[in-house]
């Protein structure tokens, strides 16, 4: 029930610069709700970005990273047409995965 | 010997006065800087997209979808509708704005309860649902221009209560709209306040809203953003979609009148 990534990925001469905007609630677990009781953490633990099925980037995130965080990073090689995707795991084990087509 | 010395006590005066300076130019610059920054990837995107989806999504106790719900631009127009509300509308004889008038579309088409839904908590249950609703019809008017229509004598009426609303001052602190939105160049903090009594200005402030607030993490609909500025003055929220913030909206959008809608923006 995860909302999709919206994904921007635009190529540059040799340079493909991808924008990534995630939908997550990325709950620190240092919260407490109304009754006082902790809300529990739940959020990304890693996420990582391929390139027609080769991996270009990946990264382990905390708590320390924002509600609906935005990410961006860029790689070479890349033209229009090609495809990206990315994928995140959370620490609950939910997983989702969205692509984009680079222009 | 000389020499030196005044060398460097100018080099040290330099050096004292440019920070100060630099520091004062970049107060306003740094924060339209960071906003730049960030409306890059402004969350609000999610909520627009959640929104369309739930638009056209069969839900309810009527399982139908909202895509018949009249804005003021016939039934299931979307495009140009936000930017000429609050509005009157025929069938339910009332002024609404569009999260009062989305309460009437969602009981009407697919049977959730208005009252229910207006007492609802902010950002719980159905009012979750209007939060997203709104980034998606606002988007749908980005960068038109406000014309709210002020030819029913019902309109008429609902911009004179605003005004009336906007300059009344109460609460422990004696404060009204326009002791913060009444002026130009005024601040809270570090926070440009817009006069929300004429343009250019208030169309900044107005057509800016629903905007995703990153302090709070979530997309606030105009109807929020009334409930915190009345709770900044300690003052009780008149309640969701109620005729008094229906009356504000009118009379923020009619000063607006020509100005450009930015919604869904990217606040703090």
């Amino acid at each position: 029930m995860s909302d999709p990534m919206r994904i921007r990925a635009q190529a540059q001469g040799d340079k493909t610069t991808v924008r990534v905007l995630v939908g997550h609630e990325m709950e620190s677990g240092q919260r407490k709700d109304a009754a006082g009781k902790t809300v529990p953490a739940w959020f990304i633990q890693s996420i990582s970005a391929s390139w027609n099925g080769k991996p270009v980037m990946s990264a382990q995130w905390g708590t320390a990273v924002s509600k609906n965080p935005f990410m961006q990073f860029s790689f070479k090689g890349a033209k229009a047409g090609d495809k990206v995707a990315v994928t995140w795991i959370d620490n609950r084990g939910d997983k989702r995965t969205d692509e984009a087509l680079v222009s | 010997m000389n020499n030196t010395f005044i060398t460097t006590f100018l080099g040290l005066a330099a050096l004292l006065i440019s920070p100060v300076a630099s520091a004062q130019k970049t107060t306003a610059e740094g924060i339209a800087e960071y906003r730049a920054m960030l409306a890059d990837g402004n969350p609000a995107e999610l909520y627009e997209a959640k929104g369309e989806a739930l638009w056209k999504q069969l839900r309810g106790p009527k399982n139908a979808s909202l895509e018949k719900c009249d804005l003021g631009k016939g039934a299931g127009a979307v495009k140009g509708a936000f930017v000429e509300l609050p509005r009157f509308f025929a069938d339910t004889q009332r002024v609404q704005d569009l999260e009062s008038r989305l309460l009437t579309c969602m009981e009407q088409l697919q049977g959730f309860n208005a009252a229910e839904t207006a007492k609802t908590k902010f950002g719980a249950g159905e009012q979750k649902t209007i939060e997203s609703l709104v980034a998606y019809i606002s988007a749908e008017s980005r960068d038109m221009k406000f014309n709210l229509p002020q030819a029913h004598v019902q309109e008429k009426l609902m911009y004179a209560v605003g005004k009336k609303v906007f300059y009344t001052r109460g609460g422990p602190m004696d404060f009204s709209c326009a002791s913060c939105h009444g002026e130009d160049n005024k601040r809270i903090r570090l926070q440009d306040l817009p006069n929300l009594t004429k343009e250019p200005s208030a169309s900044v402030g107005f057509g800016s809203w629903p905007a995703y607030r990153v302090s709070a993490g979530d997309l606030w609909s105009m109807q929020r953003r009334l409930n915190d500025c009345y709770r900044q003055q300690r003052f009780p929220y008149p309640g969701f979609a109620s005729e008094v913030t229906v009356a504000l909206g009118v009379y923020m959008g009619v000063n607006s009148q020509g100005g450009v809608s930015t919604a869904p923006a990217l606040k703090r």
